[in-house]
């Protein structure tokens, strides 16, 4: 009769139990498997994997559940999915986003459940000001940043005046607007083009060579980096405007760039060079794992995701439930990351450096990004100030 | 008044560019009266196929002329294994099943090239810019391109209104019953046309391929520009196809290249700089419903059926 008691005491706790403090631990990752930036969402998910093979696959004793899910680059997409995520498949974090206007776009989702969401790769300004949440992390950056770090860079160089071009979407916005907020030359135009569609960039390029502008500043991420170089060399302005960028350059996009590429400076928070030995063991077994890959940055924030949600389940013994013991231990960035050591801001955006990276050939005779300098030391972002957690 | 001229080269290039791809995409839907959404992938097959011959055979001429061959067959047997039999079937089974090919082409890409794309890298007497007049410099290839498609769009003039393939394709677009009952060789004819629409979406494709990257699902965004271009021209018209994408490339890129401007006239310069490439990239739509509202059947239609 007691044992019987006891039994019936447990089964009704064992279903009282919150659902997000379940025998696995729980993420939901979101980002773009299908189309023509899907290599991007590979590489995140290839580098997601690569951190659980080295956890052993499991948080705090307990096994680790993905869930991937593709947003195909749409907000609404997107929003839907983090939706279907949170309320149907109750993830414990949910992680990934490389686009700013899908991360805004699901944001609210995440935050009005309590959720933990890891951004690997958007950082639109919103989120580091006034949309800033205790549940919400980046392992990347803040948009502006890394344009604010290109436009120190052309201080350095000297460079009197630049043409702006971007594409028309939140973190097209962000970029330009931070380049512009560092750089102390003259901004001669400013050119948005339609995101995602548009490919086909003969009328900016003529505005810029039109506009007599020294050089020319621009963000296209994925494919469109190749198309825009491609146009860039074809125009016959390699010669006469140097080209910066921020986030055009990667290694998922220099097998297709090859040449176009040389001689064109990028800034970056993560360079597959950085000495360190997380960094090394990071880009070493990604090689291996993934034979004739190379990881980029996107895949090196994923990974320092995987390790953030890792640190804060570790520090509750698996008990995800505990939420408040969670945020503090990822507010303290307690982890190895690939890049070096970083700690948070308030707003929950990394303080750390910036790079400036150079194309080389490596020793296998591939293309491949060096770090050259520091460009800034423990960078915040500017946005830190307007979010009203303390 | 020199960036007008360039600009306007500009949106000549991408017109012509676009002739290419309506072109075939209105000798099939006008004449044969098929409805083919795959029209896209076989512009995105040209591009794949001549990344991948002038790999192999090292020369960008010799690598183009195989692509081109490989498209113009990839049509043939498209038509001859799928499509013929759907020529008697509503339209909307036609979209169906054209709509399945498209996803059946990204995954054959997907599975044979891989998901990160290709690069078609030009010879280098391409990527120098040429000087047209002095004071505007232009790219080697984008001129090259116009004089492609203008030798094309010639050749197929001459082809539709002076030879005896021609009289048929164009009595096939009146009255497809009727040619038939004359004792033509229908079916061939189909096949025939169905090919020479696969080649000119091939060879849209591969020009392209070298001014953007060569990747999966490439032909979707555009085939949409191609059905507003056919629509505008009026369906199963050479002639109409051939001015309305002058018309819609000449729009599409002065807006981009004015718009801004203007609207800095009257608004902010951050929301002029915002609002401009939404508006620009609405002309078009803007230009094919006021075609439609005065003259539905298009600007040029072909002969009454």
């Amino acid at each position: 009769m007691k044992k019987a008691f006891w039994l019936a005491g447990a089964a009704v706790l064992a279903l009282a139990q919150p659902a997000s403090a379940g025998d696995t631990i729980k993420i939901g990752f979101v980002s773009t498997f299908s189309g023509p930036t899907a290599v991007i969402g590979n590489d995140m998910r290839n580098s997601f994997e690569l951190a659980l093979d080295h956890m052993g696959r499991k948080m705090g004793g307990k096994p680790v559940e993905v869930i991937y899910e593709d947003d195909g680059q749409k907000p609404d997409v997107g929003k839907q999915k983090t939706e279907k995520l949170i309320q149907s498949d109750k993830v414990d974090f949910i992680a990934g986003y490389i686009w700013s206007n899908v991360l805004l776009a699901s944001l609210k989702t995440a935050v009005d459940s309590k959720t933990f969401l890891i951004s690997a790769n958007a950082g639109p300004s919103q989120l580091a000001g006034e949309l800033c949440s205790p549940y919400v992390f980046s392992t990347s950056w803040q948009n502006d940043q890394t344009p604010q770090a290109m436009g120190q860079y052309m201080n350095q160089k000297g460079v009197k005046s630049v043409f702006l071009i971007g594409p028309n979407y939140a973190a097209g916005k962000d970029m330009l607007a931070g380049l512009k907020s560092t750089f102390k030359g003259q901004v001669v135009g400013e050119e948005y083009t339609v995101w995602p569609s548009q490919l086909d960039f003969s009328a900016e390029l003529t505005k810029a060579k039109n506009s007599k502008a020294e050089s020319i500043f621009v963000f296209y991420p994925g494919a469109a980096g190749v198309q825009f170089l491609n146009q860039y060399a074809q125009a016959g302005l390699k010669a006469q405007m140097p080209l910066y960028t921020a986030f055009t350059v990667d290694e998922l996009s220099l097998p297709l760039q090859k040449e176009n590429a040389i001689g064109i400076p990028g800034a970056q928070q993560w360079v597959n060079d950085l000495p360190n030995a997380e960094n090394k063991k990071f880009v070493e077994d990604y090689r291996k794992k993934y034979p004739g890959l190379r990881p980029t940055y996107y895949g090196a924030q994923s990974y320092d995701a995987a390790q953030l949600i890792n640190s804060a389940v570790v520090a509750v013994k698996g008990d995800t439930a505990k939420k408040d013991e969670m945020k503090a231990e990822m507010e303290k960035a307690n982890f190895k990351s690939v890049r070096g050591a970083f700690r948070y801001g308030k707003n929950h955006i990394p303080i750390q450096n910036f790079y400036l990276q150079d194309v080389v050939k490596d020793a296998d005779g591939q293309l491949s990004l060096k770090t050259v300098a520091t460009i800034v030391k423990d960078d915040q972002d500017r946005f830190a100030d307007k979010c009203p957690m303390k | 008044m020199l960036v007008l001229v360039e600009q306007s080269l500009n949106g000549l290039q991408f017109g012509l560019l676009l002739f290419l791809l309506a072109a075939g995409l209105t000798l099939v839907f006008g004449i044969m009266d098929f409805v083919n959404l795959a029209h896209g992938s076989l512009y995105m097959m040209g591009a794949y196929f001549a990344a991948t011959f002038v790999a192999w055979t090292n020369s960008f001429v010799l690598g183009i002329l195989l692509a081109l061959g490989a498209t113009l067959l990839l049509g043939i047997a498209l038509e001859f294994i799928a499509l013929r039999h759907l020529y008697g079937r509503d339209h909307l089974d036609q979209v169906l099943a054209t709509f399945g090919l498209i996803l059946f082409f990204n995954d054959a890409v997907r599975l044979i090239w891989g998901p990160a794309g290709l690069s078609l890298p030009l010879p280098a007497w391409l990527t120098v810019p040429v000087q047209i007049v002095p004071g505007v410099s232009y790219p080697a290839y984008r001129l090259s391109i116009i004089a492609v498609a203008l030798a094309v769009a010639a050749l197929l003039y001459l082809v539709v209104m002076r030879t005896r393939v021609g009289m048929l394709i164009r009595a096939g677009a009146s009255n497809r019953e009727m040619i038939g009952a004359l004792g033509i060789n229908i079916k061939l004819l189909f096949t025939l046309v169905f090919g020479l629409g696969a080649a000119l979406a091939g060879l849209a494709g591969l020009m392209q391929a070298p001014i953007l990257t060569v990747q999966i699902g490439m032909g979707e965004n555009i085939l949409i520009l191609a059905f507003v271009i056919i629509v505008i021209g009026g369906i199963g018209s050479i002639r109409g196809a051939f001015l309305a994408a002058i018309f819609v490339g000449m729009i599409d890129t002065l807006g981009r290249a004015f718009l801004p401007d203007l609207l800095r006239m009257a608004l902010s310069s951050s929301a002029a700089s915002t609002a401009a490439p939404a508006l620009s990239s609405m002309l078009i739509y803007l230009l094919m419903a006021i075609v439609l509202v005065v003259r539905p059947e298009g600007l040029f239609p072909a002969a009454k059926r």
